[in-house]
């Protein structure tokens, strides 16, 4: 269950950093803003991301899976 | 979601890089044995490890560079997508199928096909030609840097001219720091290289995006019509001069870029692993987020700039410098800088790591601490000189030109040996140290290759096919002079007496 909630908030932050840009090639937000929100979210990633990933799962473990 | 494997991809990096360590099978990654049918991997392992591996710092340097040299849009778009499609297809018509009919890695096939002698040769041209490629990761780590403290990337006109004094005190900084973390140890960088590697990709695109922006291409009237690009070129070549880079340049070079890892082979330390055949796709999604993506976002930051500030594109010698860090910051902020210094630094690491290693192969009884210091040395020293980076599209293509050919005697010697009546793994059966067949098939090639480039003007990755194709040629023509019968006959009696003296 933790995994997954903090991997949903890995893609909320990745988000943070891609989708504003549409927004500003769109006309509708500030380069500023922009910046701001990529700045949260790479902040966010690098706090976020490494609580789950690098974890060896079971498959790794075993070095073979498909 | 994001299909990164830290600890596969260390198992995968170890084995490229453990390249002269004769102990067997240590670590239990298979250096010197078949991989083992319970350690094959599906392919989604490949797919993520290629994914983070191709979206690296010289991305930054490398996209611009295509506009500062005078590619057209439309070349660059179609030339990029058929270049990065032919290495695909070389990845896995080429490399997939001899990994996972041998499942040996590079280095141990070259062993038993040319000695461990020339193997140790083999290593320190790699480790070298590692050091320039980190030097360049060292110089746009350092643009990043600079751009808070106001430190400007001059590039001189000289190949050895040397930048301000500010920007070279900065190199030397981060090239002290990355070589004593990788000399520290591999395992926490490349963790932290898969770690950032989806948040990289994220932060080219973002970056491509905002550029489309800044410069208010917002239809796809305006994109099509590439007014902003031809401006853009049309402004560089007033200040840096003519140049042009052709249609089927841009195909060959974004080939031929990574001509070391898959017509030069280095990629079976990789694909000895697969699976199944489908892994050989894997290296796509690192062509066309890496390669395509990332080369056109990078460009556009550049053209951005220049349409946007022109100034500030400007060196102190009114000449357009592509300053990583400096586009990078003007994207996207804090985020942009702290991008470039992460991809310049995740790369410059693992690199200065291999090349340490290569170097601890050539003189036994080293420290790899030591001499992994020596390699960053050396890679600062080359990150001092700017012009080298800036000079990343002739690099890459020398890179392929010198380690590509290598690849061709393992195909030779996999598909032809025996059909032309030759022994294959010839040095393993003679137990000579080094193949002199190889060596010339190896170097000749390359010595008019280079003689090309550098004396003749020759676009540097047009040289890595021809000398591929030529350097398989001269091997099985020297094979079939130099192979001899009582040689392996001598060596197949000591085997046996070997063998029965020990029973």
């Amino acid at each position: 269950m933790m995994p997954t909630t903090m991997k949903i908030a890995s893609v909320i932050m990745l988000t943070l950093v891609v989708l504003p840009c549409f927004g500003f090639w769109m006309g509708g937000l500030s380069l500023p803003a922009v910046k701001w929100l990529a700045l949260a979210g790479t902040v966010g990633w690098f706090a976020v991301t490494p609580i789950w990933m690098g974890r060896p799962t079971g498959t790794e473990q075993t070095a073979s899976g498909d | 979601m994001f299909p990164h494997p830290p600890l596969f991809f260390h198992r995968f990096e170890v084995a490229k890089t453990r390249m002269t360590d004769d102990s067997s099978d240590a670590g239990g990654e298979y250096e010197r044995e078949p991989v083992p049918e319970s350690a094959l991997l599906g392919s989604g392992k490949f797919w993520g490890m290629y994914a983070g591996e191709h979206a690296a710092g010289t991305e930054f340097m490398i996209g611009p560079l295509f506009l500062a040299a005078g590619a057209s849009l439309s070349d660059l778009l179609i030339g990029l997508l058929l270049g990065n499609f032919l290495a695909v297809l070389t990845w896995r018509f080429l490399v997939t199928p001899i990994a996972m009919a041998k499942r040996l890695t590079l280095y141990y096939q070259l062993e038993r096909i040319a000695g461990v002698s020339l193997v140790k040769f083999y290593n320190l041209v790699n480790g070298l030609l590692f050091c320039f490629l980190a030097g360049a990761m060292v110089t746009v780590s350092a643009s990043a840097v600079g751009v808070p403290f106001g430190i400007t990337f001059d590039v001189p006109d000289a190949m050895f001219g040397l930048s301000n004094g500010s920007f070279t005190g900065l190199v030397v900084i981060v090239g002290v720091v990355i070589a004593v973390v990788a000399a520290g140890g591999y395992d926490r960088v490349a963790k932290f290289a898969n770690l950032a590697a989806p948040w990289m990709i994220a932060v080219f695109a973002a970056c491509g995006i905002v550029s489309l922006g800044q410069m208010n291409l917002t239809t796809a009237a305006s994109l099509a019509e590439g007014r902003f690009w031809s401006d853009a070129i049309t402004f560089v070549q007033d200040k840096n001069g003519a140049q042009s880079f052709e249609f089927w340049q841009i195909v060959v070079f974004a080939w031929l870029c990574n001509g070391a890892m898959h017509f030069g082979m280095a990629d079976l330390s990789i694909f000895r692993f697969a699976k199944h055949k489908a892994s050989g796709w894997a290296p796509s999604i690192g062509m066309f987020l890496g390669h395509y993506m990332a080369w056109i976002a990078a460009a556009l930051m550049l053209a951005a700039l220049i349409k946007i500030q022109p100034a500030l594109a400007l060196g102190p010698d009114g000449k357009v410098t592509a300053n990583p860090g400096l586009l990078a910051y003007e994207s996207l902020g804090w985020a942009g800088i702290i991008c470039v210094v992460i991809a310049g630094w995740t790369t410059a690491n693992p690199t200065i790591y291999r090349a340490g290693l290569a170097f601890q192969g050539v003189i036994p009884g080293s420290a790899r601490a030591a001499m992994t210091l020596v390699a960053g040395a050396i890679a600062t020293v080359a990150g001092a000189f700017p012009n080298l980076s800036a000079q990343l599209l002739g690099f890459v293509g020398v890179y392929g030109t010198v380690l590509g050919p290598m690849g061709a005697v393992i195909f030779v010697d996999f598909y032809l040996m025996k059909r032309f009546g030759l022994r294959d793994d010839y040095a393993h059966h003679s137990k000579t140290t080094a193949n002199l067949a190889v060596l010339i098939a190896w170097l000749l090639p390359v010595a008019v290759g280079l003689y090309l480039i550098y004396w003749r003007g020759l676009f540097a990755a047009y040289a890595v096919l021809p000398c591929w194709i030529a350097c398989g040629i001269i091997y099985i023509v020297l094979s079939k002079l130099t192979q001899s019968t009582t040689e392996l006959a001598m060596a197949a009696d000591g085997a046996a007496t070997s063998t029965m003296e020990n029973q």
